[in-house]
């Protein structure tokens, strides 16, 4: 394989990489601060590409006012979901899960009832199907958007995360929740923050993602919200940098199995999986060796 | 005590006799329609009495219902199928040896349908069930989906994503119902036992169990590998009834059917699973009615599609929120019932009602 075919590769691997890091921050977030494996996370994401698309076909909103107003009403219904569904089963481990299931459920559903099961293309500014050629590389403007953009939430959230008081306040619950109570942080705000978060992330995550893949149907959610959940366990579920590295490592690793192995390419997912369930066994902290939380499991 | 026993005794054994009597009858002069819906009770049923002997009552929440179910059912239509038939079917990738040879009555394949689940069960319980809680059950969720993926991805074998057709209908009611009999019985008898004991002294605390000299492991895989049979059993009887089966029958959709159902008919009771399979089988066949566009009074309304499995996830998120007991709780149903003499030792056994 010649250098630029590689480097062709690699520039597919990091955007697909930094999609999934932008999921799988999600995810992390979520069971960082609640201890739920938020397996909804893929839904959301779907949920927001449908509505993006919906604005601009059906009621012809340019793209940019449809795509921010999708993103209000996905972090509205996060928020709606966490309050009425996750927060009474908060204390119940396993029956949390089983809400999350079928809420899950429920939007894959509800989006098949509202809008049929058909694949409906995804609108996006011209300007990300040209592509840049630079020597041999092929280099489209898409892939380039989603990594500046991804670049550009990573630092955002670091910032939030370590220097506001809110974000202090959010590790401060995913370590104790009880000794934060103490020094006087709301819980229940401090979870809904995290929802605002990670269903941003989601929403940020579909429209860069569906640019890329331009179509949606409502089960669009499921494969990358799988993988990015992967992705975070790889990295340590449960810390940020982890979940961007670990999504990273995933998108990477599954461009170049393709990339330098195409037999196998019909069972990349499987090889997923495999990593999911490996470190889950072999070391459930993953690349970062984050503290499992023993007292939650 | 020993009169009651018997009594008991001689009650269920009339009972079972009287339900394969009802499924000869049924199978000549019921409507095929019905006979069919009992048969999917019957599949239902056994997929969730042995969801319960694993969640209910072992506390070990698994998601690898689909995938265990989509081995039994493979396995039996692969051994059922005629080598003629399979030689038609399998047009890309010709099958490989045994199975273009083999052609099985279905019992012998059935049995091989669930020992084979049950030894893929053993290999995915073995390192699975070292985990608790989360981890578990997205373990067992991937080893669902790399069954899944891997039966679209082996051609030879199972014929890829076209699946299976044209499976002999060799089942009649009376092998779905005997299945549920056995079934059941195999899961009480195990519950009651001083394994079942054991099983749910781990549920409640396994730290405690194993501080008392309970080995977890050997409960723990021993109540999976039983599970991973039934379900096995169940996934033949499915694929015998369906007639035609592919990888995406077996999607983490029957999962989450199998734990609405559960859910429904409250974990920690057999009874309540055989209930609510019935229940849902009645539920699902009455919304398909109403997805399918229909015309009142010269009005078209249109069919909406869907509609079945959002009513279902409503359903489970109400029941999750507001009756995690489900229709019977802990409670099962026994003949000492039916003869108003409480059962007081099963009412004293589990104290803590509430589904953690």
């Amino acid at each position: 394989m010649d250098i630029s075919l590689f480097l062709q590769f690699l520039v597919n691997g990091v955007a697909l990489g930094s999609l999934y890091a932008l999921l799988a921050i999600g995810f992390t977030i979520i069971f960082g601060v609640v201890g739920l494996i938020n397996i909804a996370h893929g839904d959301f994401f779907m949920m927001a590409a449908f509505l993006a698309m919906w604005g601009v076909m059906q009621y012809n909103i340019p793209w940019y006012i449809s795509f921010a107003l999708a993103a209000v009403i996905t972090v509205l219904a996060g928020l709606l979901v966490e309050k009425i569904a996750y927060r009474p089963l908060r204390k119940m481990k396993t029956s949390s899960f089983i809400g999350a299931i079928s809420i899950s459920f429920l939007l894959q559903n509800l989006f098949v009832v509202l809008f049929t099961a058909r694949s409906k293309p995804f609108p996006h500014p011209a300007l990300l199907d040209e592509v840049l050629y630079i020597g041999e590389i092929v280099l489209p403007v898409v892939n380039i958007v989603i990594v500046i953009f991804s670049a550009i939430l990573f630092l955002a959230l670091t910032l939030i995360v370590t220097k506001t008081n809110t974000g202090r306040a959010m590790r401060a619950v995913s370590k104790d929740i009880e000794a934060s109570q103490l020094m006087g942080v709301n819980p229940n705000k401090i979870i809904s923050f995290a929802f605002i978060l990670s269903t941003s992330f989601a929403a940020a995550g579909a429209f860069l993602y569906c640019s890329k893949f331009p179509y949606v149907d409502p089960f669009t959610g499921m494969m990358p919200g799988i993988k990015a959940f992967i992705g975070a366990v790889v990295g340590g579920i449960g810390s940020i940098p982890g979940a961007m590295v670990g999504g990273f490592t995933l998108g990477l690793a599954e461009i170049m199995l393709v990339a330098f192995l195409p037999t196998l390419t019909s069972y990349r997912d499987i090889f997923a999986y495999l990593v999911l369930i490996l470190f889950l066994l072999f070391r459930p902290g993953g690349i970062f060796n984050v503290k499992v939380r023993e007292e939650k499991v | 005590m020993k009169i009651k026993l018997k009594r008991n005794t001689t009650l269920t054994i009339l009972a079972s006799i009287g339900i394969l009597l009802f499924s000869i009858w049924a199978d000549q002069n019921l409507d095929a329609y019905i006979v069919r819906l009992i048969h999917m009770w019957g599949i239902y049923a056994i997929m969730v009495v042995s969801f319960n002997l694993i969640y209910g009552f072992t506390g070990q929440f698994s998601m690898a219902h689909a995938g265990l179910a989509a081995i039994g059912a493979y396995v039996v239509a692969l051994f059922t199928l005629s080598p003629e038939i399979k030689a038609t079917t399998f047009f890309i990738t010709a099958p490989v040896w045994p199975i273009n040879v083999v052609e099985w009555p279905l019992l012998p394949s059935l049995i091989l349908g669930g020992l084979l689940t049950a030894v893929i069960g053993f290999c995915i319980g073995a390192p699975a069930l070292r985990l608790h809680g989360d981890y578990l059950l997205i373990v067992t969720f991937g080893f669902s989906e790399i069954i899944r993926l891997l039966l679209v991805n082996l051609p030879m074998i199972c014929n890829g994503a076209m699946g299976l057709k044209g499976i002999p209908q060799y089942s009649n009611l009376t092998w779905t119902l005997s299945a549920v009999i056995v079934t059941v019985f195999v899961v009480k008898r195990l519950v009651d036992s001083s394994y079942g004991r054991a099983l749910k002294c781990i549920r409640e605390d396994d730290i405690a169990a194993e501080a008392v000299g309970v080995n977890l492991f050997r409960h723990k895989i021993l109540a999976f590998t039983i599970s991973a049979f039934f379900v096995g059993i169940a996934g033949g009887l499915l694929a015998e009834i369906l007639g035609t089966i592919d990888p995406s029958t077996f999607k983490p959709y029957l999962t989450y059917a199998v734990v609405t159902m559960a859910v429904l008919g409250g974990v920690r009771s057999l009874t309540g699973g055989v209930i609510a399979a019935g229940v849902y089988t009645v539920m699902s066949e009455w919304l398909r009615g109403v997805e399918a566009p229909r015309t009142i009074f010269n009005i078209d309304f249109p069919g909406i599609p869907g509609l079945r499995m959002l009513a279902f996830a409503i359903m489970l998120l109400l029941l999750i929120l507001f009756a995690r007991n489900g229709i019977m709780g802990n409670r099962e149903f026994s003949w000492s019932w039916i003869f108003g003499k409480q059962n007081a030792r099963e009412d004293k056994e589990e104290g803590n009602n509430e589904l953690a």
